[in-house]
């Protein structure tokens, strides 16, 4: 019984997807689940197979082997347009053929709607995507921003219980990027669907998901939200894309001990075996520079970089070269000490 | 089951277009004047080479199309740069009247030259034959070369001449190379539509010079005639030979010069 | 060196041999012995040449409607991205469009022949021979053979330029295969359909030679006539009015199919 709460819960269910194009294995053996009314993101380098997965749901690629329960029914053999699922394009895929209000009321038309209503919900989602008034509009007018907008209200008004977006924002400028962030965010609170978002950014995949799936080579890294994934990175493939760190070798000596750059450091992690081998990471903001009595360790400033918000400085001390990001700066060749607190080192099994 | 309907389809739509040609083929090495097989012959072929009209009217198709293609090419280039560098309505201007040969159909390029070199008095000939040729072939040399033109960087040509170059070694050596495979298929595509002309050489041809395809007409209206056969067995190998041996991507040259 | 006076040479050239030519018909067609008539054109108003204008559009027109609905599954055939052997089918598709038509032309005369190699298989097997040539049957599938890659060629290319992202955004939002293609591939692939039809319905319009080969001179299309007046019956003016007709007909069918094309386009008609 508990387990149909859990299935009430998930919409999505992937079980065991394979997919091999030409004799490369692009994804691997990959489950998951994907909740009601979440937006998951699934993070990770080009090539590493989530938009494939995101195709995979969507029904324009057949997974060489797996299933995908889509409420408890498996969808695997359903073509795109009986799913009740919608895509975003990467980009965007407007019909040039057709004005505004037709790509809107392209899938209302197919299913045959009164006109009057149509109409009638093609300035709601227009509303709702902030274009009211754009229906005559030819979509070659548009800028890219818009016709990102047109795209999500051509698919939203479908009305469908999972919305597909690949990269939707990749050719946007920096700016519009981070407005269009806030406002996708927005809207998937409004429409309370299911989101699933592909894309590259670690940054994006921060800001906007609840749960962030972290995908290399084919595999599902690591699942959890965002803040979990930035401060409990399971490995060092993910520890790395997300987020600037320093990933030292080190060993456990205890719960709560470890042992890296010759020195014993206390922390908050446990559950690994004495003398286990296992990766240290250590986000570069998680770094006190202070004076060289008062560090654990002591270093020799190399090089220092203005970034805008903070100072970005590479400290050595003999053993490793140490990424710092820190509002105070210092100066080349000054000798700091570096305190790391044991909330701040995160352990991670070695691979 | 769908995939065999597809391949069906596209295999009748080969053999159909293909049968009368193989066909003709086949019956040029015929012993029969009729199409019944009949044992093998090159009787056609030497009676091809002995027949000092065919002969001579090879010889004109070649002197045309070697002569027309090579002016169009000189004259096309020439003129997509020059247009390249023109403001729009200029531009505008020379690109529709590039675009009338196209458009038009044979019959009319045919006979408007007919009347102008009557009008002027041009002998029919090799003259008009040759004047005619380069004219209706020039504007696909044009079409070949301009999109080469605009992918082009004009800064190269600016950097040359920055450089020290001379406007003529500079053409030879940054605008010449980059344009070069638009010019190679500019002469091709001006070349074979010198030799496969009909239309527009019928009614500029003058008495005695024939090209092979006004000779073959002319034959071919009195009747059945293999030596037909044999002569068009070597001009439909000569295309596939050039297409093959120049390795030219036909759909690629083709969907720049769709019309004719 | 790199200069727009390049140009002149070729626009000289194209001046004398294109423009004037082209002013030398419409000179010709309205002046007779240097006074101003319009004989010519009220010549053509005669029953023979009316009816010789209206079959040749009717043959035109069906030989481009047969090219058409061949061609199209065709290039559909062709465009798919999983055909094998697609380069090789393209080649041999479009080949015939450098072969020289005439020698086509005659080949499928020599095949349909009342002598020719189909009535002489039917003859050694026994059976009544058939009368193929002399026909409007005979011409139709002569201009459907001669100019049927280029029916193909414009469809296939923009079909090839589709991007596929907009057919499957068309399955997602919830259109099958065929509603697809109607509300998708077909309007998008438009301006390739137009273009295919003007280059099939203009040669086929005007050809002289096919009905002089398959037709066996018994059929007079509007082609034959330019051809008479400039060969035969050296009378300029005339040929020159009946020219000016067909141009002011291939005129309007562009003007008819940019428009068209552009309002596809537009996205007003589907």
């Amino acid at each position: 019984m508990e387990n149909k709460d859990i299935q009430k819960n998930y919409i999505i269910d992937l079980k065991n997807i394979s997919k091999t194009f030409d004799d490369t294995e692009v994804l691997k053996d990959i489950s998951m689940y994907i909740k009601r009314n979440e937006f998951l993101t699934l993070l990770g380098p080009s090539g590493c197979g989530k938009t494939t997965l995101l195709r995979i749901v969507g029904g324009f690629e057949e997974p060489s082997r797996g299933e995908v329960y889509f409420e408890g029914e498996n969808i695997i053999n359903l073509p795109p347009y009986k799913r009740r699922i919608n895509t975003v394009f990467q980009k965007y895929a407007l019909f040039p053929h057709m004005n505004v209000e037709d790509n809107i009321a392209f899938g209302l038309h197919i299913k045959k709607i009164d006109k009057k209503l149509i109409k009638k919900k093609v300035s709601e989602m227009l509303e709702l995507v902030n274009l009211k008034g754009f229906e005559k509009r030819s979509v070659d007018s548009l800028s890219g921003g818009q016709q990102q907008r047109i795209a999500i209200a051509r698919a939203l008004i479908n009305e469908p219980e999972v919305l597909l977006l690949d990269e939707p924002l990749g050719a946007l400028d920096l700016k519009l990027r981070k407005g269009m962030q806030l406002e996708l965010k927005k809207i998937q609170q409004k429409v309370g669907i299911t989101f699933i978002y592909v894309t590259h950014d670690q940054e994006e995949a921060l800001t906007m998901s609840d749960t962030i799936a972290v995908m290399n080579e084919g595999r599902v890294q690591q699942i959890g939200s965002p803040v979990d994934i930035y401060n409990e990175p399971k490995n060092a493939f993910v520890a790395n894309f997300i987020g600037e760190s320093n990933i030292l070798e080190g060993k456990m000596i205890r719960d709560c001990l470890v042992v890296f750059h010759n020195t014993h450091f206390e922390c908050v992690d446990g559950g690994f075996d004495e003398q286990e081998s296992i990766d240290v990471v250590v986000r570069p903001e998680d770094i006190q520079i202070v004076s060289q009595e008062e560090g654990m360790l002591k270093g020799t400033v190399e090089s220092v970089t203005f970034k805008g918000v903070h100072y970005e400085m590479l400290v050595n001390t003999g053993e490793f070269l140490w990424t710092i990001h820190s509002t105070a700066m210092s100066y080349i060749g000054q000798v700091v000490g570096l305190i790391i607190t044991p909330a701040d080192i995160h352990i991670m099994k070695r691979r | 089951m769908i995939s065999f309907i597809k391949k069906s389809y596209v295999v009748i739509i080969l053999i159909i277009m293909y049968a009368p040609i193989a066909l003709l083929m086949l019956f040029s090495f015929n012993n029969s004047k009729l199409p019944i097989w009949k044992g093998f012959t090159l009787s056609w072929y030497a009676k091809m080479f002995n027949d000092a009209s065919i002969q001579q009217a090879f010889m004109y198709t070649i002197i045309i199309a070697i002569i027309s293609s090579f002016a169009a090419t000189v004259i096309g280039t020439f003129a997509a740069m020059g247009i390249n560098r023109m403001v729009s309505w200029q531009k505008n201007i020379a690109m529709n009247i590039t675009y009338i040969p196209l458009l038009s159909p044979d019959i009319i390029i045919g006979i408007s030259l007919m009347m102008l070199f009557s009008v002027i008095k041009l002998p029919f000939g090799l003259p008009t034959l040759i004047v005619s040729h380069i004219t209706f072939s020039t504007p696909y040399v044009i079409l070949s070369v301009m999109p080469k033109l605009k992918q082009m960087d004009y800064n190269l040509y600016e950097a040359a001449l920055d450089l020290g170059a001379t406007p003529w070694y500079a053409f030879k050596k940054v605008i010449f190379p980059e344009i070069m495979p638009g010019v190679i298929a500019g002469a091709f595509i001006a070349f074979t539509l010198s030799i496969d002309d009909f239309v527009v050489s019928f009614f500029n041809k003058g008495a005695g010079v024939d090209t092979l395809s006004i000779k073959i007409y002319s034959m071919a209206r009195k009747g059945v005639n293999p030596t037909i056969n044999a002569i068009s067995t070597i001009m439909f190998s000569t295309i596939i030979i050039i297409l093959l041996v120049m390795n030219i991507k036909v759909n690629k040259k083709l969907s720049k010069s769709q019309t004719k | 060196m790199h200069r727009k006076s390049l140009a002149y040479p070729y626009l000289i050239w194209a001046a004398i041999f294109i423009v004037v030519p082209l002013l030398l018909i419409v000179y010709f067609s309205f002046f007779k012995d240097g006074s101003f008539t319009i004989q010519n054109y009220q010549k053509f108003l005669e029953d023979y040449y009316i009816k010789a204008l209206i079959r040749s559009i009717e043959l035109a027109f069906i030989s481009t409607v047969i090219c058409l609905v061949m061609a199209y599954p065709l290039a559909m055939i062709l465009s798919d991205k999983h055909m094998t052997n697609k380069q090789i089918i393209l080649l041999l598709v479009v080949l015939p469009m450098w072969m020289n038509s005439l020698l086509r032309t005659y080949a499928w005369g020599s095949l349909l022949e009342n002598n020719g190699v189909i009535n002489s298989m039917l003859k050694a097997v026994q059976l009544a021979p058939i009368t193929f040539l002399y026909g409007n049957g005979a011409v139709i599938f002569g201009m459907v053979y001669n100019f049927f890659p280029f029916m193909v060629l414009p469809i296939y290319n923009v079909l090839c330029k589709i991007d596929p992202s907009l057919i499957e955004a068309s399955y997602d939002l919830g259109a099958d295969k065929v509603t697809t293609f109607r509300k998708v591939i077909l309007p998008l692939s438009m301006p390739g359909v137009v273009t295919g039809i003007v280059m099939v319905f203009m040669p086929a319009l005007t050809t002289f030679l096919i009905t002089r080969l398959l037709g066996g001179g018994k059929i007079n299309l509007i082609g034959n006539i330019i051809e008479e007046q400039f060969t035969r019956t050296n009378n300029f003016g005339f040929g020159s009015a009946v020219s000016m007709i067909l141009m002011i007909i291939v005129l309007i069918t562009l003007a008819f199919m940019s428009k068209k094309d552009s309002l596809d386009k537009g996205g007003g008609l589907f």
